[in-house]
């Protein structure tokens, strides 16, 4: 074993290091406490940094400081936000369903802290390799859609309840083009195996899907569902603090608001890490040169890219309206999802460049269609009409 | 040890469904549902189900549970209290129960002439020294991976692929007539208006 590649594993090293002091039968018990200490750990204090350098980079963007007091550049302000969370009063109301509130954030972490079990974080870096593992991935993202109900059903407050309705019909129709748009590399690799997606695509940045048209189209439609997903503006509507009340986070204070807090951001990076893994070749590094460089670096590098992504946005875009949320979700990004499985179908059975016009074409006049049929749903110029406001 | 996770996990799922019916709490029947769905998932994962598992996960806990919390929402359904039990709704569950169980029995029964995996192992070793290989199926059983997700896909697209597709349409003639519903509704509310 070369240096490079003793650096490439050396995680996985450590591990079966850590593992032989202990005797053969608890072995595979410690190895997977190990997978899944080091999966909170390492993507913890990721959530601690990403929500340092989103104050940062929103204060650029907004043109003031950012949180500078705290440490050196501000740079543990994340440690006094966790403190303070810890020892704020922890307020539940009095006609609260107890059980249901206090479930609610720990419904949530539980399952966005599963889902990293099937990402591919490097060359043989996986937590748990499952041949079912993008199914694994969308079922237990699923789920988190019941603790958002918990939430607002047990806070017995009718804002909590009407945010957390909003918020659940925004993850369900949110949920259906982002798996669709999965479906593509699921029906180009015949694989739901993330380990063997994320090796079907070696060899160069030119072998990623996201350089196919399909890719494309389906990494940006994954894209924008992955924001609604992670309930990221522009898409932020279950928790519009400024409008909406902050939705089914109305009634939480103190330590468990903060793991609502953790969850966003959990999913936001559990996510990112899905479409690269799908679409942007994982740990793969975008030129055979680069291989020397250890593969869990390319990953991380593509999340931190992803993480500023998604910053960026939320300083750039205003927020979305609840129809325009809807509209957006099943009059363009689904009916663009399932044009472009058949022409990912197209791509594997043509194999060839030959499905390139024709997707580009397609897919031109579908974009086009659809967004004139959007745009065409409100009144163009003229005077606004408010329907509920006079 | 697979057998102490499997008395875990029948103990939730049996545990959690019992909650289903005697809970007073819409919304606790509800949750306690997608409890007992999840260790009803565990168990088929348990049995190397993957597919089934986590469809079980997906499309129940996932899909089937919201919507039946939408409509806990949407509707406000509020605790029964002091309701007497329906004994006649009672006597029928408990003969449905009985009915299933006597099914499982007969079923089982008539398996016990098949093959188990045990037997297509002696059978893979007596393959082996003849010099041929069993069909792919068992040798996919035997060495543990067998591809789920590909053999339901065959039966479903191919084999069934007709009726897969009625099903599909009688779905969508669902769909339509749920939106012509609701809609001729708002339309003679705007008339009435």
């Amino acid at each position: 074993m070369t240096l490079v590649e003793r650096i490439d594993q050396a995680p996985l090293l450590l591990q079966r290091w850590a593992v032989s002091f202990f005797p053969a039968l608890l072995q595979p018990w410690v190895a997977m406490l190990i997978s899944a200490a080091a999966i909170i750990g390492v993507f913890a204090s990721l959530f601690a940094l990403s929500t340092l350098a989103e104050r940062k980079g929103l204060g650029r963007i907004q043109n003031r400081p950012g949180p500078n007091r705290v440490g050196p550049f501000g740079m543990l302000q994340p440690l006094a936000d966790g403190i303070k969370m810890l020892i704020k009063e922890d307020i539940v109301p009095l006609r609260a369903d107890k059980v249901l509130h206090f479930l609610a954030p720990i419904a949530l972490i539980v399952p966005s802290l599963l889902v990293y079990s099937v990402l591919p974080i490097g060359r043989n870096l996986i937590a748990m390799q499952c041949q079912l593992g993008v199914l694994l991935f969308f079922a237990i993202g699923a789920s988190t859609e019941l603790s958002i109900f918990m939430a607002g059903w047990g806070s017995h407050n009718k804002y909590s309840l009407l945010g957390s309705i909003r918020a659940i019909a925004q993850m369900i129709s949110y949920e259906l083009p982002m798996v669709l748009a999965a479906v593509t590399v699921i029906l180009a690799t015949s694989s739901l195996d993330t380990v063997n997606i994320v090796e079907a695509q070696a060899g160069g940045f030119w072998a990623w899907h996201a350089f196919t048209p399909w890719g494309a189209i389906a990494l940006l439609t994954f894209f924008i569902c992955a924001l609604a997903e992670s309930n990221r503006a522009p898409f932020d509507l279950p928790e519009a603090e400024s409008e909406l009340i902050a939705g089914h986070l109305t009634e939480y204070s103190g330590f468990k608001y903060a793991l609502f807090f953790m969850a966003e951001y959990l999913g936001m990076m559990a996510i990112s890490g899905m479409a690269i893994t799908l679409f942007l070749g994982g740990w793969q590094a975008p030129l055979p040169i680069l291989n020397f460089i250890p593969s869990w670096m390319w990953f991380f590098g593509k999340l931190a890219c992803f993480v500023v992504l998604f910053i960026w946005i939320r300083g750039t875009l205003p927020r979305l309206r609840a129809d325009q949320l809807m509209n957006l979700a099943w009059k363009f990004l689904l009916p663009i999802a399932l044009l472009n499985i058949g022409l990912a179908g197209l791509w594997v059975k043509s194999s060839g460049w030959i499905a390139w016009p024709i997707s580009v074409i397609l897919l031109g006049l579908a974009i086009v269609g659809l967004g004139r049929l959007l745009r065409g749903s409100r009144p163009r110029g003229g005077k606004r009409i408010y329907r509920y406001a006079d | 040890m697979p057998s102490f996770i499997f008395y875990l996990f029948a103990l939730v799922t049996l545990g959690f469904g019992l909650l289903v019916v005697t809970a007073r709490n819409p919304v606790t029947s509800a949750l306690s549902l997608a409890s007992s769905f999840v260790g009803l998932a565990a168990l088929f994962i348990s049995l190397d189900a993957y597919f089934i598992g986590i469809i079980q996960i997906l499309v129940y806990a996932g899909a089937v549970m919201v919507l039946f919390l939408f409509i806990i929402m949407l509707m406000d359904i509020k605790a029964e209290e002091g309701k007497k039990t329906n004994n006649g709704a009672l006597v029928g569950g408990c003969l449905l129960a009985v009915l299933l169980v006597l099914q499982v029995i007969m079923v089982s029964g008539a398996f016990h002439g098949e093959r188990t995996v045990g037997d297509l192992d002696t059978a893979a070793a007596i393959g082996k020294a003849a010099g041929t290989e069993l069909p792919t199926i068992a040798n996919d059983l035997r060495e543990g991976s067998l591809p789920d997700t590909k053999l339901m896909g065959y039966a479903l697209f191919d084999r069934y692929g007709f009726h897969l597709q009625v099903v599909g349409l009688l779905l969508l003639v669902g769909t339509v007539g749920v939106v012509m519903l609701s809609k001729r509704d708002t339309a003679a509310k705007e008339a009435g208006n």
